[in-house]
C-alpha cells in the first residue's frame, strides 16, 4: 500500500535527531544536560523503530519503543540520583573536574 | 502537497529546531523546556505514524515523568548559567561540532540513498488499527511472542531503579 510519507523520510529525520543528541552529549560539561542529549538520541531511535514497524505492518517496532521508554525512565532516575550524590560529595558536577572514581 | 506531507515537514522542522535549541542553549532550564517541546512534537510524529498508544505513553512518561525529574534535579542543584567557554574549550567545541556534522551527513545520507527498504507490508488495517491499546496489549501479553518475558523483566528493572535511586540519593549520616 502506498504510504503518504515514505519511511525513508522518517528514517532520515531519526538519523538527524540522533546526531543532534550526540552533539549534545559531546559538547556539554554538565552531566544533566548530557543526559538530555541521551534522551534525544533514545527518542530518535524510537522514531526509527516505529517508522519501520509501520513500514512492515508489524507491531514489533512499537514494542521496542515501549521497552526503550521504560528503560529510559529507569536510566534517568539512576543517572540523576548519581549526579545528586556526586554534587553532595564534590560540590561540583562539571565533568572536566570530576575525573576520578574515588572521593 | 497532501495534508499528511505538510504535517510531516512542519513537525520535522519543529522537532529539529527544538532539539537544536535544547542542545545549544546555555541556560539549563531553557534547555529542559526545549526538550519538553521536543518530546511533545515527537508524540505528534508517532501519531502521524498511527502509533496512538506509544504517542500517549510518550506524553505521559517523557513529557510528564522524565522531564519533571530533570527540572527537579536542575533546580535542586541550582547551578545557574555556566561561564562562557574559554579558548581551549572553544577549540574542543569546534572539533566536536565538525565531527558530529560529519556523522550527521553520513547517517542521513545513508538513510536517504542506501536505505534499501523492501516494499512494505503496511495495509489499511495495520495503518488504522496497528497502534491502538488493543493491538499493542494483545501483542505484549501474547505468550507466543517474545515480549511477555521482556515485559516481566522490565518490572524487575524498574524496581531495581527505584531502590537504587533511593539508596544513591540518600543523605549519608
Amino acid at each position: 500500500m502506498h504510504l503518504p510519507v515514505p519511511t525513508e523520510h522518517y528514517l532520515s529525520l531519526s538519523a538527524l535527531l540522533f546526531c543532534i543528541g550526540v552533539a549534545g552529549v559531546v559538547t556539554r560539561r554538565n552531566p544533566i544536560l548530557m543526559l538530555m542529549g541521551v534522551e534525544i538520541m533514545l527518542n530518535a531511535a524510537n522514531l526509527g523503530f516505529i517508522a519501520l514497524g509501520r513500514h512492515f505492518g508489524e507491531v514489533a517496532g512499537q514494542m521496542c519503543a515501549i521497552f526503550v521508554m521504560a528503560i529510559a525512565a529507569g536510566e534517568v532516575a539512576i543517572g540523576l540520583a548519581i549526579i545528586v550524590a556526586l554534587f553532595r560529595a564534590r560540590e561540583t558536577i562539571d565533568v572536566d573536574e570530576v575525573n576520578q572514581l574515588r572521593l | 502537497m497532501t495534508p499528511g506531507v505538510t504535517t510531516f515537514w512542519t513537525l520535522a522542522a519543529l522537532a529539529v529546531a527544538s532539539a537544536l535549541l535544547s542542545v545549544a542553549s546555555r541556560d539549563p532550564v531553557r534547555s529542559a523546556v526545549a526538550l519538553v517541546t521536543h518530546m511533545l512534537i515527537l508524540a505528534a510524529l508517532f501519531l502521524s505514524l498511527s502509533a496512538q498508544f506509544v504517542a500517549a505513553v510518550q506524553v505521559i512518561v517523557y513529557a510528564g515523568a522524565i522531564m519533571v525529574l530533570f527540572l527537579f534535579a536542575i533546580m535542586l542543584l541550582n547551578l545557574g548559567v555556566p561561564a562562557r567557554p574559554d579558548k581551549r574549550q572553544r577549540t574542543g567545541l569546534g572539533v566536536a561540532t565538525v565531527l558530529t556534522l560529519g556523522l550527521a551527513l553520513a547517517m542521513v545520507g545513508g538513510a536517504v540513498w542506501r536505505a534499501g527498504l523492501s516494499a512494505g507490508k503496511a495495509s489499511r488495517v495495520t495503518l488504522s488499527r496497528g497502534g491502538t491499546v488493543e493491538a499493542v496489549g494483545y501483542a505484549l501479553y501474547d505468550p507466543e511472542l517474545p515480549w511477555l518475558f521482556a515485559f516481566e523483566l522490565t518490572s524487575v528493572l524498574l524496581l531495581a531503579a527505584v531502590v537504587g535511586a533511593v539508596v544513591l540519593a540518600r543523605r549519608r549520616p
